[in-house]
């Protein structure tokens, strides 16, 4: 019913907008990754492998990136533990106020990232809030300077900004479960456990495996958080790009590591797609 | 089938509820301190509060750099907008109804600044601006942010497509409108709610967004990057009183957008259609 006409109307200038705003920038690293830095500052416009060769050899890149992935596997893992029986309780334990919590658990989403993060800084830094109150109810004599500064720090904030997003999809998930499958299940003589872990679980695993995936990926890239609450044991590979493309001045190897991350994160994507779709019923 | 079912509080197991009352705590208490300290007279830190002032109030008034950067902010918000749905509603157009090479390769191509670290998507594009020349300003900005948020806009309105009655386009042009007045009469009403709640997602995320803006800032500050500015130099209850602020702002139009949706039938919920739209990308 369409016509050629305005498929071409409709397709052409997304089509051209996305291949020079976002393709284009992507190869751009790509090649960046095999360029160089001159000793005068000036990038060098010759094909090398060097910038991986340093990636491998170096120890404090590779080692800051399996870091990195480590706070990001903590993070995926404390959100699904928040997030699951959340959505859980929401989904089949909430009744008539469903949607009304829901909304409660989306707003904190729209309170800016950063605001959030340098609340968390308030609480946990050794005049802040925590070690204040701590002290005020003689709980402790001294600061616990272990709150701030550190990868709890950034494990905790993470969590807290990632939680609803793991939370939406295993949500979703669960709403979509048929709940006569839930009383056949019951019908049948399984017990609350069985129906739940025969039953439910199985059917919201796709959800499971999105909201990890949002968790972990999306923490994996993360710079603010660490600047602002890391202190330097909490540096995560980010950090180091920043400062490649910043004081360090070397673009070509800043761009290698970005694009490491880009085949980690991709890779994820598409290993999470199919175990997506292993694990859908419908 | 009382534990899975249950509607009453008294059949819920307990560990269940004290652990929703326990996330629903972590996911607030940051906020509250936040407004809290944003009323106290000794900073921020230190319990108890007291002191309580609106004193951080009359002096965040008073500081021109903020307000510049609010401007600022709406002023890509607003381009932001603009661009992501001038781009992203017709590319749901051609995922729904167009054939062309490389369509599955596209629609990754589209969604994937959702998904990626905002750092990457930033230096990408830092380095094409890098080497057309072009001067880094609010404008880089309002480009990196249009493009990432295509996303936003075509996933919202593809969502909106999938539940589009065909039959109403087709009697319009039967009846001898042409292509752009159907679209303007008939398509772009029935995505009307789609197209708002977009662009509402996409204003309050180009407002909130910091990781592409940080590397494309030119000599203008958006008001996430003046807040990180001041961050680095030391806390002050001024940054508590203007997060305070944006957060009564999105609790406004949050409450704006679902009265909205509450009087029209054809509501769809925005946060929903983006996570239920990417899985079924996925899927």
């Amino acid at each position: 019913m369409f016509s050629r006409a305005y498929k071409t109307v409709v397709t052409v200038p997304p089509l051209v907008w996305v291949t020079v705003f976002l393709l284009l920038p992507y190869l751009l690293m790509f090649c960046y990754s095999f360029w160089s830095v001159s000793p005068e500052q000036a990038i060098v416009h010759s094909w090398n492998l060097e910038n991986y060769k340093e990636l491998i050899q170096k120890t404090v890149y590779w080692q800051t990136l399996l870091r990195s992935m480590g706070i990001a596997v903590r993070v995926m893992i404390f959100s699904l533990l928040l997030g699951y029986p959340l959505a859980y309780f929401l989904s089949f334990c909430a009744g008539k106020r469903k949607d009304l919590l829901y909304q409660v658990v989306i707003i904190p989403l729209w309170v800016s990232y950063l605001v959030r993060a340098y609340a968390w800084k308030t609480i946990l830094g050794s005049d802040g809030v925590l070690n204040t109150l701590l002290q005020y109810g003689h709980l402790t004599r001294h600061p616990l300077d272990f709150l701030l500064y550190s990868p709890f720090a950034v494990v905790l904030t993470l969590t807290h900004i990632y939680t609803p997003f793991t939370f939406l999809p295993i949500y979703a998930a669960l709403e979509h479960i048929p709940r006569n499958l839930v009383e056949a299940s019951h019908d049948l003589g399984a017990t609350p456990a069985q129906t739940f872990w025969k039953v439910v679980f199985p059917l919201s695993i796709p959800g499971v495996i999105a909201g990890a995936t949002f968790a972990f990926v999306l923490s994996l890239g993360d710079f603010l958080a660490p600047l602002l609450l890391g202190g330097p044991s909490g540096i995560m590979i980010s950090n180091i790009v920043v400062s490649l493309f910043g004081a360090a001045y070397n673009w070509p190897l800043g761009a290698a590591i970005s694009l490491a991350m880009l085949v980690i994160v991709v890779g994820l994507l598409f290993l999470s797609e199919r175990l997506e779709k292993k694990w859908s019923f419908s | 089938m009382e534990f899975l079912l249950s509607t009453d509080p008294a059949n819920v197991p307990r560990w269940l509820m004290l652990h929703a009352i326990a996330v629903f705590s972590f996911l607030y208490l940051p906020i509250a301190v936040l407004i809290l300290y944003s009323f106290n007279g000794q900073g921020v830190g230190g319990f108890p509060p007291h002191h309580l002032t609106l004193n951080w109030y009359r002096i965040l008034f008073a500081d021109g750099p903020i307000w510049d950067s609010v401007l600022n902010s709406l002023q890509v918000a607003f381009a932001a907008m603009a661009i992501s749905l001038i781009f992203g509603v017709p590319a749901a157009l051609a995922l729904d109804r167009a054939h062309f090479p490389g369509k599955a390769f596209f629609r990754r191509l589209v969604l994937l600044p959702l998904i990626l670290p905002g750092i990457i998507t930033g230096l990408s594009l830092l380095m094409l601006f890098n080497i057309t020349g072009t001067k880094l300003s609010l404008i880089t900005i309002m480009l990196g942010h249009g493009t990432a948020l295509i996303s936003v806009a075509t996933t919202e309105v593809f969502a909106g497509l999938q539940k589009l009655d065909r039959a109403q386009e087709e009697a319009s042009l039967d009846l001898g409108a042409n292509y752009w007045q159907t679209f303007w009469r008939i398509t772009v009403p029935n995505l009307k709610l789609s197209i708002i709640g977009a662009a509402l997602l996409i204003f309050t995320l180009s407002m909130d967004e910091i990781a592409v803006s940080f590397f494309l800032i030119g000599r203008d500050n958006t008001l996430p990057l003046e807040i990180w500015g001041r961050l680095r130099r030391g806390i002050t209850p001024e940054i508590n009183a203007v997060s305070t602020i944006i957060f009564a702002f999105s609790l406004i139009t949050i409450v704006l957008w679902y009265s909205l949706r509450r009087r029209s039938a054809l509501g769809t919920d925005v946060g929903m259609e983006l996570v239920e739209s990417s899985n079924r990308d996925a899927n």
